[in-house]
């Protein structure tokens, strides 16, 4: 099928090969400068030439200007805030939705899938006063706060849980699981692969989430890499590329490895977050 | 829960600080001081040094700085702190954020701070213009610290080159357009000059009204003169530069990459912050020179930067330590060792007579010429509401620049606006 | 049986109630309270605040600023949508055939969503610099004179909608090519032996199939229109004189730069009525099974 096909359309077969390639270049083209300016002295940031001296003190400069180790620390002490507590809280959600037909829930169920439309972006002022009110802005906490409850992560676990046999919880029952002991030995274990997808899909959502962060964050002890980031590349402060290219490419390195070798699960998590 | 963990770890922290409080009972007064990093090169390093040089001379105080971002940030980030009840005793803010400020009840007279004769002498030891920002209802409020004016940087290889003297700059706006016309090369690579137009438009603008005779605001803040025919004069003079003597790019001009142009040699004059100067200096490969603005009627420029501020809600002890340490940090050895590090003025006529500034001045003069400018300096736009006006005049100057409204009617409606907002507090 | 039943209510409410909590905390009662906050004047020491009614709702209307912001999103959400779907649509067909270095594909087109935005504006920033950035330096070489991209009110918002195309096309893609991945081979094997062009075939088969898709998609992206302003605070603080000033970004100066709270709170009614709108649209004119159910 496929000499069929390329037989008749090799021409614009290469044509189209061509055009994908001439994209994909485009598409990392930024990060393909960054590395160029973060590796090059500042005057060959803006001028191109092959053998141009390479350089590490642009990592070294933006490492001593801020502190993007404790940033990146930060960062991941959000995600391991956030992450955890997502996962059990929509947990215990979806599994009310999908196995409890209680009074309401149709109804609770469109209040949670509100969330969908209205995210936490866009209430940011009003969450920035209930923030301040219960004294925790400037917490790792308060950053990871309003993103806790998720109607995605709720829904995409109601959806996988509803898929699962009901024969399995029978069974279980049988064997005497409480209520508790079913959700843990049956449901959560049937659905790694969507906690995996939404894992990486919150992970990558909030290493680079930046409004919120920079609005609840005021000291270098809070402040994720997004924030840091800000700070650092101010354009009052008068740009300079290279330094900022080194501090980029240190703030997105660990989820541009991960991506690169994880990437098939990376792209199947998406994949499926999105099906649902 | 976050609630009850959050109690828990107080009530954890608490006890465990009593514990510690008869260790470190030399400790006794700790301040929080707000500070902006809004600048080019390692600041947050230089404010580190002086704070802990301070703290080594004064054991009985500890100093936690949190260095915000931008001005903006650090005026959110230290209100907010305060509102939320966070400690924070000192700040280094906006000059012009005086008035709002005061509005909000944030912060004390240094009047009502100053006890001793001396103390009261310090507070007159600053230049006058620099002080015109910190002044209000004739009471002081704000001591200046990291202090700017506009100067004028010019690339004297491409005054050579265009066949001008890179001795005397263009000292009036007729001169610089002619400057400008010579240094503008036909082939695009070199323009003859720019000032920006994002970032602070108001600014530039608030020196280009002065040269034309003119100031954007009355002294208390409440009244704005956007709409007088010099101010639209001088609007319709900064666009001209490039609509019709064709000697700066059309559109506006971005200031976070205006020093790139500049050191790339893509114009020939830029006009730009003091802040700027140790950057430039580091960084140019050619001869350069800084001069004074040029004269329309007469010279100016604005200041600009950011003055120290004490917060109202503060203990008499807090008060007295974070004037110990206002002082410290204003002390005329150590302005000049600051302006020497950043670019930015000293700020005492004292710290000019420093040997390390008088020696730094003698080899490197442009240092010199934001002091000298002062003579022709006014205060910074600041009104009531000033964010709101500041961002009316900065888009009515930019729809002038992109050619989207006369000056007339672009400074007309800011000044509507201004007047709609303003009439409250007269 | 009767306490079977009671026993699931509880349960359910129970296993429900810390999601809700949170979820009530951070959305409805934000939702609620701004609406509230909206009809009442700031409060300062000179001037208490004051119950205001819609007088907030009247200034947004007589506002120049905002009708500029909200014709700026209308215009990206025009100008971002449509491009970066046909393009999302196209990468997906790339990748999901067997190309020579198709995983080097995928993760290129990719990439962008991996990096944050405020990260990349920077870069975009030297790209679209006027004179020395990059686009300029390339124009450059075919005797093209430079363009202030970022300072000219005609170039600013499309500068800013190829920039977001860009972050959000490779995203949409994984969308497709997981729809792509549903349809069943055969279909494309019975298509070829009735000699059906790929054009033909992608009209006919592939696009009706991904329509649930595209809805999916569509939503999202009208979503992140509004929800995307990471790289304003960098590329243009929406300038000049609003040319790429967004909604979102509005209010984030109306309240944490100017300190209105009141109208910042106006504005955000606003943008919640326009994606309610939205929702109820989705709810009535799109068949709901085929994204969240």
């Amino acid at each position: 099928m496929k000499r069929h096909f390329q037989k008749k359309l090799s021409i614009s077969y290469s044509l189209e090969l061509i055009g994908a390639y001439l994209l994909a270049a485009l598409w990392i083209l930024p990060l393909l400068y960054a590395f160029w300016a973060a590796f090059h002295t500042k005057e060959y940031a803006i001028h191109f030439e092959l053998f141009a001296p390479l350089t590490l003190d642009n990592f070294r400069e933006a490492l001593s200007q801020a502190p993007f180790l404790r940033y990146g620390f930060n960062t991941f002490m959000v995600l391991a805030f956030l992450l955890p507590l997502q996962l059990l809280v929509s947990t215990l959600a979806a599994y009310a939705f999908a196995r409890f037909n209680f009074i309401g829930s149709n109804i609770a169920f469109s209040l949670v899938l509100v969330q969908l439309m209205i995210t936490p972006e866009i209430l940011i002022v009003q969450n920035y006063g209930t923030l301040t009110s219960i004294g925790m802005v400037d917490t790792i906490a308060g950053i990871g706060l309003p993103y806790i409850a998720s109607a995605f992560c709720i829904f995409l676990l109601r959806q996988t849980f509803k898929s699962i046999p009901k024969e399995l919880e029978d069974a279980a029952q049988l064997e005497g699981c409480g209520t508790m002991g079913i959700l843990w030995r049956v449901y959560v274990p049937l659905a790694m692969p969507t906690y995996l997808a939404f894992s990486l899909v919150s992970v990558s959502h909030h290493w680079n989430n930046f409004l919120w962060p920079l609005i609840v964050t005021n000291s270098v002890e809070t402040r994720p890499l997004t924030v840091g980031l800000g700070i650092f590349g101010a354009p009052e402060s008068g740009v300079d590329w290279s330094l900022i290219s080194a501090a980029t490419l240190m703030s997105v390195a660990p989820l541009l490895i991960a991506f690169l070798l994880f990437q098939r699960q990376f792209v199947q998590s998406f994949m499926q977050a999105g099906i649902k | 829960m976050q609630k009850t963990l959050r109690k828990m770890s107080l009530g954890i922290a608490a006890s465990v600080g009593m514990a510690l409080s008869s260790a470190v009972a030399w400790a006794e007064t700790e301040l929080t001081m707000y500070y902006p990093v809004a600048v080019g090169g390692p600041l947050t390093k230089v404010v580190d040094g002086m704070v802990s040089d301070f703290m080594a001379e004064n054991p009985d105080i500890k100093v936690n700085a949190i260095y915000a971002g931008n001005y903006n940030d650090a005026r959110i980030k230290a209100l907010a702190a305060l509102e939320s009840g966070e400690p924070a005793q000192l700040s280094v803010m906006f000059s012009i954020d005086l008035n709002e400020l005061r509005e909000l009840d944030a912060i004390v007279p240094f009047d009502e701070v100053v006890k001793t004769d001396e103390e009261k002498a310090w507070l007159n030891s600053f230049y006058p213009s620099l002080m015109e920002n910190g002044t209000s209802v004739g009471k002081t409020w704000g001591i200046p610290f990291q202090r700017s004016t506009i100067v004028m940087y010019y690339n004297k290889d491409a005054f050579k080159a265009a066949g001008l003297d890179p001795d005397s700059p263009p000292a009036t706006w007729d001169e610089l357009v002619d400057a400008g016309k010579k240094l503008t090369t036909d082939d695009g690579s070199q323009w003859g000059m720019m000032i920006p137009s994002t970032g602070y438009p108001y600014w530039m603008f608030g020196a280009l009204a002065m040269q034309n005779g003119e100031v954007l605001m009355n002294g208390s803040g409440d009244t704005t003169y956007f709409d007088k025919p010099g101010v639209v004069e001088a609007l319709n003079f900064w666009k001209d530069l490039g609509s019709k003597h064709k000697v700066m790019p059309e559109g506006t001009i971005e200031w976070g990459t205006l020093r790139q142009n500049f050191l790339e040699g893509k114009t020939a004059i830029m006009w730009h912050s003091t802040g700027n100067l140790t950057a430039v200096k580091n960084a140019a490969k050619f001869d350069f020179g800084v001069a004074m603005l040029p004269a329309g009627k007469r010279r100016g420029t604005p200041t600009g930067g950011g003055n120290f501020y004490i917060f109202k809600k503060s203990s008499e002890e807090e008060r007295a330590a974070s004037l110990k340490l206002i002082r410290f940090m204003t002390d005329p050895e150590r302005s000049a060792n600051w302006s020497v590090q950043t670019g930015y003025m000293g700020i005492s006529p004292a710290s000019y007579e420093t040997e390390t500034l008088k020696n730094y001045v003698k080899e490197f003069p442009p240092a010199a010429v934001a002091r000298d400018q002062l003579e022709f300096a006014t205060a910074e736009l600041a009104t009531f509401q000033a964010g709101r006006i500041r961002k009316s005049l900065d888009d009515a100057i930019q729809a002038v620049l992109v050619g989207s409204k006369s000056s007339e009617e672009a400074l007309e409606e800011a000044q509507a606006l201004a007047d709609r907002i303003l009439k409250d507090y007269r | 049986m009767l306490m079977e039943t009671h026993k699931r209510h509880l349960l359910g409410w129970a296993l429900f109630t810390p999601a809700a909590i949170l979820l009530i905390a951070f959305t409805h009662y934000p939702t609620i309270a701004t609406f509230i906050n909206s009809l009442f004047s700031n409060s300062s020491i000179i001037r208490p605040s004051r119950f205001i009614g819609v007088e907030g709702y009247q200034d947004l209307f007589d506002d120049p600023v905002f009708w500029k912001v909200f014709s700026n999103n209308i215009w990206l959400a025009l100008g971002t949508i449509p491009t970066s779907i046909g393009l999302a649509i196209i990468m997906a067909l790339i990748v999901n055939k067997a190309v020579p270095g198709r995983s080097f594909l995928r993760i290129a087109y990719f990439t962008p969503t991996m990096l944050p935005m405020i990260a990349v504006a920077n870069i975009w920033l030297f790209f679209y610099a006027p004179e020395i950035g990059m686009l300029d330096q390339v124009l450059g070489l075919f005797g093209i004179d430079s363009h202030n991209w970022l300072g000219n009110p005609s170039t600013v918002l499309p500068a800013i909608i190829v920039m977001t195309i860009w972050k959000e096309a490779g995203f949409f893609m994984i969308f497709y090519l997981a729809g792509l991945q549903t349809i069943s081979p055969e279909l494309a094997e019975a298509a070829e032996l009735e000699g059906s062009s790929r054009w033909n075939f992608f009209w006919r088969v592939q696009y009706p199939l991904l329509l649930p898709t595209t809805l999916f998609v569509l939503i999202n992206a009208f979503l992140n229109s509004f929800k995307l302003v990471d790289h304003l605070f960098v590329l243009t603080k929406g300038g000049p004189d609003n040319a790429s000033n967004l909604i979102l970004y509005y209010i984030y100066e109306t309240a944490f730069s100017f300190l209105d709270i009141s109208y910042a709170s106006a504005l955000t009614v606003f943008l919640l009525l326009l994606l309610a709108v939205t929702a109820l649209a989705q709810f009535y004119f799109v068949d709901k099974r085929v994204h969240y159910r």
